[in-house]
């Protein structure tokens, strides 16, 4: 490895040694180097293109505030875009590649951009691609797209996993630099539950990057010890590598932890974890971000801001240049001078905007007062730089410091408003805050190490206090007061070249101007014309300036201009994050039916229906298609006896004196006059009248019923009951229960049903159709005393049953029944076969239950027309719901019987145009009827009940389809319901 | 958000369902009214949208399954009172 750039010092561990490619190029660093760090030590100077131009970008920052070295980390799959090389920590066999350029990186074709500059300032998409319009999204859109962005997805599925987390804590404290582990230190020895959460690998914050002292030692060892003693308390849980991302309600914070994104191989563990943390108070601490001054060329690979270089210098031990300028505003600059000058650096010049009387400070260097850097050259690396003097300096870094920002963002969660602070020229968080939070130290303005060390003390005890702690904070450390002035200054006016302000997007100081003239002067306005503040640093190093900037262009102050504020997330997140486990199979819950186990080793295909994995139909072989198996089902049951799975629809027990007119109150139809033994069909409206849910409901004892829902609205029904008895009865004797897990209930259906049934219930209970003719219900116990409920209820038409067992028999019963039903040749069937019957029968689903229709429209008006108070009465009266013309449910099936029906046609009277206005209304179903030899249909026409024999079109543009049907009655087979009743 | 549910204590947010206003409680009573119609349109479908307090409707889906009344800020979040709705429905008349 070349020594070249590293220096001594510094907090890596240099007796090992991390092998890592930039590029495909070998490269080594030391455990404790970021990946920035590393390419710094080894010369990397350029490490990425610009968004817009394609310009040579180099290292800015040395925090998560980078707006230039983006890169790929990782190969293949694993590949991960616009990641921060300044906050990746290095590990061995790291692989990074630099991003947005066509070609290498030192080459890159599109850096044609840059030569085109005059014509591609703030707007010029907006204002070039405007014609022809359909250019946009064919031509111009997708070129824009390819040429400008970031990183590139992998296109592959991420084969990493996430996890996420919940942890409560009475304190939480966000950073662990001074202020930080000060408050975190008083929580946690006053006896608070407190979890400390740092972005950083290391904790400290800056004081690693500083040469400060604390209590008389260095101050990153203070922090060492400090973290160290927190992390070993039991009421203390210390997370470094993890970013509070997010305020949010009633003191919860989003953080995300990077639990194994510096270990190459995660080893099937989780990569990042999102925590969301539940706290009572919270103490911010979350320091300060330095800001650029715009000059000419400020954008080259080489010049940084002054306290990234101090932190390469004295953190990680790696020199940024050999020959080093500063540029300031503010006695912070001077201590990078400083410290460069006694780690060995050539310091060739300390430019201050103004005159600070620092001059003795920096032996060798010359001190250039009142100066100002207008131009720089050096296309991949700096070379010189220009003074407002005229006078070149020759320099491959130019640490430049603008001041520096309180980090404010997560005060701004809550929408709470920034406040100007004249005294340190720059935004400071507001009055408002996030319920629960304080903030302490740099970022409340504290900028100096000893105030921002009492600040943390303050803090932390008055949240302890309002929490009623009794307070036991240990002393606070003896730190000194550094010098802090800052002259405000964001741009050099004498530069004639262009002057970045945001580099992430390319935005320049003259964008900023002309954004002003033509109008766009609102910072809101400003942000979205000119970008200025957009992508993943969200403006951290740029939004000040350019607020300043608008300011000095409108004639007014930066308060009056004000700002934007800060939306969650404070870093980005990936995606995969935010889904954790949540993906695939499991981006749901799913639910087996008991029966499940027995339909997967007998040929069942599965579909989800309302979260239930239910059978869809069973193959055997010989068999070529779903058809072939779902005609078998359907005629085998009508023949014979077929066995359906039904445990997935809703099912809830209701007790209790006032069941009844519950009941009468809840269905449209009546209930109290049910004889015990007896099952109803039942029907719910919605209280705007139309219809939402439909099942039967048995009376099983004078207060007992048991009701069913269907599948997809068993949880919405059962929640709207819930409201019924607590908000609008609510002294009705009515009680809950949900059973649908509980029971296990299957079909048994066809002429052999009651034969079949005979062989399980046991012979103490009568089956015969005198003892138990249909819609009878009552308590059994079937193969030798399992308790059962059996139900004379049909959904196919044909002669059924329903039995329910407790749901741990349910996989026994359905082999039992099946075995029982060898002689008869019994046959399962699945919900394909299921919706057939129905359909030949003329029974409604949701397809005809969609949320539009109401009991006029599905033929159940005169059952619904009872004279009571139920919900959906009055409004189904209203008169454009009863109109004459209302659609009716009815039958179609093709007038040349050998074409097949396609459900979603619309109705057309023969000879009338296809349009909207000639609409009849719809086919909701269609299915082949074995039964019949031809295609059914199920549809709304209007006033379909006399039109019965009439043919009319059932038109589908969209499948370019068009076909005559005939009207016919919704019930395809037994219309009188003889077989119900045998 | 976190709910400071009467019987269970704080619950967070996602444990509940939310409906919308108190006034859903108010179902009218008159059925056969002349203007039965328009008292149900109106309760049905007209609400007030207040920037500030906001009496509304929250079920205790995957806990206890009480049906609450939240009053919660619109504009902060900030929950000033958690009522069991069975009580606020008698006091707002409601019986059998």
């Amino acid at each position: 490895m070349t020594r070249e750039f590293r220096v001594n010092g510094g907090l890596v561990d240099r007796s090992k040694t991390l092998g890592f490619t930039f590029n495909g190029k070998a490269m080594k660093g030391h455990p404790g180097d970021t990946l920035a760090s590393a390419l710094i030590a080894n010369g990397q100077k350029l490490v990425g293109r610009s968004f817009k131009y394609h310009r040579p970008r180099g290292v800015f920052t040395a925090g998560s505030e980078e707006p230039n070295a983006l890169v790929e980390l990782r190969d293949g799959a694993f590949t991960e875009p616009n990641t921060r090389a300044t906050v990746t920590e290095l590990f061995e066999g790291l692989s990074a590649r630099s991003q947005n350029h066509r070609g290498s990186l030192e080459f890159d074709i599109l850096s044609i951009n840059d030569m085109l500059h005059p014509f591609l300032s703030a707007g010029f998409y907006y204002k070039t691609f405007m014609w022809p319009k359909t250019f946009w999204e064919k031509v111009y859109e997708p070129f824009i797209r390819s040429a400008a962005g970031l990183g590139r997805l992998s296109m592959q599925e991420d084969p990493d996993c996430y996890d996420k987390g919940f942890i409560h804590c009475d304190v939480l404290v966000i950073g662990a630099g001074p202020a930080g582990l000060v408050a975190a230190r008083a929580a946690a020895e006053s006896g608070a539950r407190v979890v400390v959460a740092d972005e950083d690998f290391l904790p400290g914050g800056r004081l690693n990057a500083e040469t400060m002292e604390i209590d008389g030692s260095p101050g990153h060892a203070w922090a060492a010890t400090a973290a160290a003693e927190l992390a070993s308390m039991q009421n203390v849980r210390f997370m470094n590598r993890t970013t509070v991302y997010g305020a949010y309600d009633h003191g919860i914070y989003g953080a995300l932890e990077r639990s194994r994104d510096h270990i190459g191989d995660s080893g099937g563990k989780p990569r990042q974890i999102l925590w969301r943390i539940y706290s009572k108070r919270a103490v911010l601490a979350a320091g300060a971000m330095e800001r650029p001054i715009a000059f000419g060329n400020n954008d080259r690979p080489g010049i940084m801001l002054a306290g990234a270089v101090r932190a390469y210098v004295n953190r990680f031990g790696a020199a940024p240049g050999k020959k080093v300028a500063v540029f300031t505003n503010n006695d912070d600059g001077w201590r990078t001078a400083a410290d460069l000058a006694a780690s060995g650096i050539d310091v060739a010049a300390v430019i201050d905007v103004k005159n600070s009387g620092h001059a003795a400070d920096i032996p060798g260097a010359r001190h250039i007062p009142n100066g100002k850097v207008v131009d720089t050259s050096g296309r991949k690396c700096l070379k010189s730089i220009t003074l407002n003097t005229g006078e070149k300096i020759r320099v491959d870094c130019l640490a430049v410091s603008g001041g520096w920002n309180p980090n404010l963002h997560l005060t701004c969660h809550q929408r709470g408003r920034p406040q100007w602070n004249d005294e340190l020229s720059a935004f400071v968080p507001g009055v408002e805050l996030p319920a629960g939070m304080a903030v302490a130290g740099a970022a409340r303005g504290k900028m100096t190490l000893a105030s921002a060390l009492a600040d943390g003390n303050d803090a932390a005890v008055s949240q302890l206090e309002s929490l009623g702690f009794s307070i036991s904070a240990p002393d606070i450390p003896k730190a000194e007061d550094e010098p802090v002035n800052c002259t405000p200054f964001w741009h050099v006016g004498e530069s004639s070249s262009r002057s970045w302000i945001d580099l992430q997007n390319d935005v320049t100081v003259k964008d900023v101007k002309l954004a002003n003239s033509e109008g766009f002067r609102s910072v809101e306005l400003l942000k979205r014309y000119t970008t200025l503040g957009m992508a993943t640093d969200q403006g951290k190093t740029s939004n000040m300036a350019g607020l300043a900037i608008l300011a000095e262009a409108r004639g007014s102050s930066i308060p009056e201009v004000g700002t934007t504020i800060f939306r969650p997330p404070y870093t980005p997140v990936a995606l995969g994050a935010f889904a954790g486990r949540s993906r695939g199979r499991h981006f749901r819950p799913y639910r087996l039916a008991p029966s499940h186990e027995w339909a997967k080793s007998n040929g069942a295909g599965f579909v989800t229906v309302g979260g239930w994995m239910r059978a869809q139909w069973y193959v055997q072989s010989g068999e070529n298609g779903w058809r072939d198996s779902v005609d078998r089902e359907t005629l085998a049951t009508r023949n014979s006896v077929g066995i359906c799975d039904v445990s997935t629809l809703g099912k809830i027990d209701i007790k209790g004196g006032d069941v009844g007119a519950f009941l009468d109150k809840v269905y449209s139809n009546t209930f109290s006059t049910l004889p015990v033994g007896k099952v109803r069909y039942g029907l719910m409206l919605r209280e705007d009248g139309i219809c939402y849910d439909d099942g039967t409901t048995a009376r099983m004892g004078e207060n007992h019923y048991v009701m069913t829902t269907t599948t997809a609205n068993a949880v919405l029904v059962f929640r709207n009951l819930e409201f019924a008895r607590q908000c609008l009865w609510p002294d009705m004797d009515v009680h809950l229960i949900s059973i649908t897990d509980g029971w296990a209930q299957f079909s048994v259906a066809g002429p052999n049903s009651r034969n079949l049934l005979k062989k399980v219930i046991d012979p103490d209970y009568g089956v015969s159709n005198e003892s138990f003719p249909f819609m009878a219900c009552g308590k059994v116990t079937v193969c030798g005393g399992v308790p059962a409920r059996l139900f004379r209820i049909s959904f196919s038409g044909e002669l059924a049953y329903e039995i329910a067992v407790p749901s741990r028999y349910g996989n026994s019963m359905m082999a039992a029944l099946m075995e029982a039903g060898r002689e008869f040749d019994a046959i399962p069937y699945g919900t394909e076969a299921l919706g057939v019957m129905r359909i030949e029968k003329g029974h409604v689903t949701g397809n005809e239950l969609n949320g539009q229709t109401t009991a006029l429209n599905i033929g159940l008006g005169k059952m619904a027309g009872v004279k009571k108070d139920y919900i959906g009465n009055v409004l189904s009266r209203r008169p454009v719901m009863v109109s004459e013309d209302a659609i009716r449910l009815m039958g179609f099936r093709p007038v040349d019987r050998s074409r097949e029906l396609v459900a979603g046609s619309h109705f057309i009277a023969m000879g009338d145009p296809v349009d909207m206005k000639n609409d009849q209304g719809w086919m909701t179903s269609v299915a082949w009827s074995p039964h019949l030899g031809h295609s059914i249909g199920l549809g709304f026409i209007k006033r379909g009940h006399e039109r019965k024999g009439e043919i009319v079109r059932a038109v589908s543009p969209i499948h370019g389809m068009e076909m005559d049907v005939e009207i016919v009655s919704a019930h395809f087979i037994d219309p009188q319901g003889e077989r119900l009743r045998d | 958000m976190i709910i400071n549910h009467p019987l269970l204590g704080p619950r967070d947010a996602s444990e509940f369902a939310y409906l919308g206003d108190v006034g859903i409680i108010d179902r009218p009573t008159d059925w056969q009214a002349d203007d039965s119609i328009k008292n149900f349109v109106e309760y049905g479908y007209l609400r007030d949208n207040p920037a500030g307090d906001h009496k509304e409707l929250w079920y205790h889906e995957q806990g206890d399954r009480s049906w609450l009344v939240v009053t919660r800020n619109t504009l902060t979040h900030e929950i000033s009172s958690v009522e069991m709705a069975r009580d606020v429905a008698r006091s707002r008349g409601r019986g059998k």
